[in-house]
């Protein structure tokens, strides 16, 4: 079962190299806590404030659409300067990073990844104020039925 | 059926359906039963080609018209110097493929046709198949034939290529032994792991497919077919891919033109 | 002098005030890195390393994507609109390819109370 996910993983990324797929491992994905570490460091992190809406089924890897909603005012006082969209599973963890400011308006950003088979998805937020707020959504993927790579 | 002047104006006329030469192949689906890919596609595909501004066979539509105006070879000629607007020289061109060039018995597509029109009336070089330009061009063509029915030209010289293509579609072939009427016809709906199996009809092409990550022509989506079966894929150009294109355009006879279409 | 190709879009209607969802896709080929060619040969990795967005001179919108971000990159944000002003956004490349698109904004004065 390892074995298939993780060649898996391969086909629909278009067959990378044997080393890398060994990496993507189906029980290796990275945790909640793996994904918020090098960018929250110690500082105060809640799961809370933080909408991400992505399908639970997604059509195909290549192209799944997120949207992520933050509650702040957007003022110069509070607001949100930065979004991430980290991934458990794909080889580059930090999909994006958003900076936002009071000129935003909202803190609303939407966009099209690309996810390395079925995986947690985050959204954390950075505030003004230093806090962080996160949340996380499991997104399936699942193989294209007719391989041709071409 | 009333014999007299229909009957005899028609056999003159050698219109396919009455035509004396050869009957047209059997119709496994029936007019009704045609679905368009899109039918068999997610939600989230769904809705990317419904999207007008973010499907992104859009970016390849917006270069299409640039091209349409853009001189080229060594008059500066462009597509519009000759043809005028798209919408109305162009409305219903792309209906008409594939069909004999003018003037040669051969078998075309719109993408050969363009690539003539480039190195023959504009002296221009030439747009390799699936380059960008050609796609795009392509695209903007058939723009002008969103929303228009698929069907194959009443040209009786046009039965021998169909019967060649329906021959290709019914015959097994690669390491899978799959004959495209397997999946596409016995099997249409149903699943394949978790990807539901289409009819395979031509009416969104090109296409932007999200297993390319770009648009691309029917033809490299045979060709594809081909390498999913495991069958060594014809080369471009190739002849019966044009037959099997004419082919799938009659078997999909009344399906919508769709412009930009999106698939998996 | 726009280079590369993108569509920008926001309502018709803009007032001053009103927060803007702004949408953009922009068209390059993303590659991760990991694909390969039908010859079997891995396509080199060039993915935008930035992209930014200006409105009126001031930067408004800026993302770092990575190889996890699809084709043609597709973002939204919104703005806070002020006043009538050119949106010029620019991004850069693994490759050190630069893109530019220009589009200008119309925002007409407040007549509505602000929401």
């Amino acid at each position: 079962m390892q074995l298939a996910s993780a060649s898996g993983a391969c086909l629909a990324l278009g067959g990378p190299s044997r080393a890398l797929a060994q990496q993507i491992g189906f029980d290796q994905q990275r945790t909640v806590a793996d994904m918020l570490q090098r960018l929250v460091g110690g500082r105060p992190v809640r799961e809370q404030g933080v909408s991400l809406t992505a399908p639970a089924l997604a059509d195909n890897g290549t192209l799944v659409p997120v949207s992520v909603q933050v509650i702040s005012p957007m003022s110069e006082d509070d607001h949100v300067s930065h979004i991430y969209l980290l991934s458990s599973r794909n080889p580059v963890m930090q999909v994006a990073a958003f900076v936002l400011g009071p000129w935003s308006g909202r803190a609303e950003i939407s966009t099209r990844v690309r996810l390395a088979g079925s995986q947690q998805l985050l959204a954390l937020a950075r505030l003004s104020g230093g806090e962080f707020w996160f949340a996380a959504a499991e997104v399936i993927v699942t193989e294209s039925a007719c391989v041709d790579a071409s | 059926m009333r014999p007299g002047w229909p009957l005899l104006v028609a056999a003159m006329l050698g219109l396919g359906t009455l035509a004396q030469a050869q009957p047209q192949p059997a119709r496994a689906l029936a007019p009704d039963q045609l679905r368009s890919g899109l039918a068999f596609a997610g939600p989230d595909v769904q809705r990317l080609q419904a999207d007008g501004f973010a499907n992104p066979g859009m970016l390849w539509l917006s270069r299409g018209e640039a091209l349409w105006a853009q001189g080229a070879g060594p008059r500066k000629q462009s597509c519009r110097d000759c043809h005028g607007r798209q919408a109305e020289s162009m409305r219903g061109v792309a209906a008409q493929y594939p069909r004999l060039a003018p003037g040669a018995p051969q078998l075309i597509n719109l993408e050969d046709q363009i690539r003539v029109c480039r190195s023959q009336q504009q002296q221009a070089d030439d747009w390799a198949f699936e380059s960008d330009e050609l796609l795009a061009m392509t695209l903007y063509v058939t723009e002008a034939s969103r929303g228009q029915p698929l069907h194959m030209s009443p040209d009786p010289r046009l039965a021998v290529h169909l019967q060649a293509g329906a021959a290709l579609y019914q015959r097994r072939q690669g390491q899978l032994n799959l004959s495209c009427s397997q999946c596409h016809d016995q099997q249409q709906g149903w699943r394949l792991y978790s990807d539901r199996l289409s009819q395979g009809q031509p009416n969104g092409y090109p296409v932007y497919r999200l297993e390319w990550q770009k648009l691309g022509s029917l033809e490299r989506r045979l060709r594809s077919c081909y390498a999913g079966i495991r069958a060594e894929p014809p080369p471009w150009g190739d002849l019966h891919m044009r037959q099997l294109a004419l082919y799938l355009t009659w078997r999909g006879t009344g399906l919508p033109i769709e412009v930009p279409a999106v698939r998996k | 002098m726009s280079q590369g190709l993108a569509r920008l879009q926001w309502p018709v209607v803009i007032q001053a005030g009103d927060v803007v969802k702004v949408r953009l896709l922009v068209q390059h080929p993303m590659h991760t890195g990991y694909q390969q060619d039908m010859q079997g040969r891995l396509i080199a990795r060039n993915v935008l390393v930035w992209l930014a967005c200006e409105l009126g001179g001031q930067e408004v919108f800026r993302v770092e994507p990575s190889s996890g971000i699809a084709a043609n990159p597709y973002f939204e944000f919104c703005v806070r609109a002020r006043a009538s002003a050119e949106m010029v956004v620019r991004w850069q490349d693994d490759l050190g390819v630069m893109g530019e698109w220009r589009q200008r904004m119309e925002v007409a004065e407040r007549k509505t109370p602000k929401p």
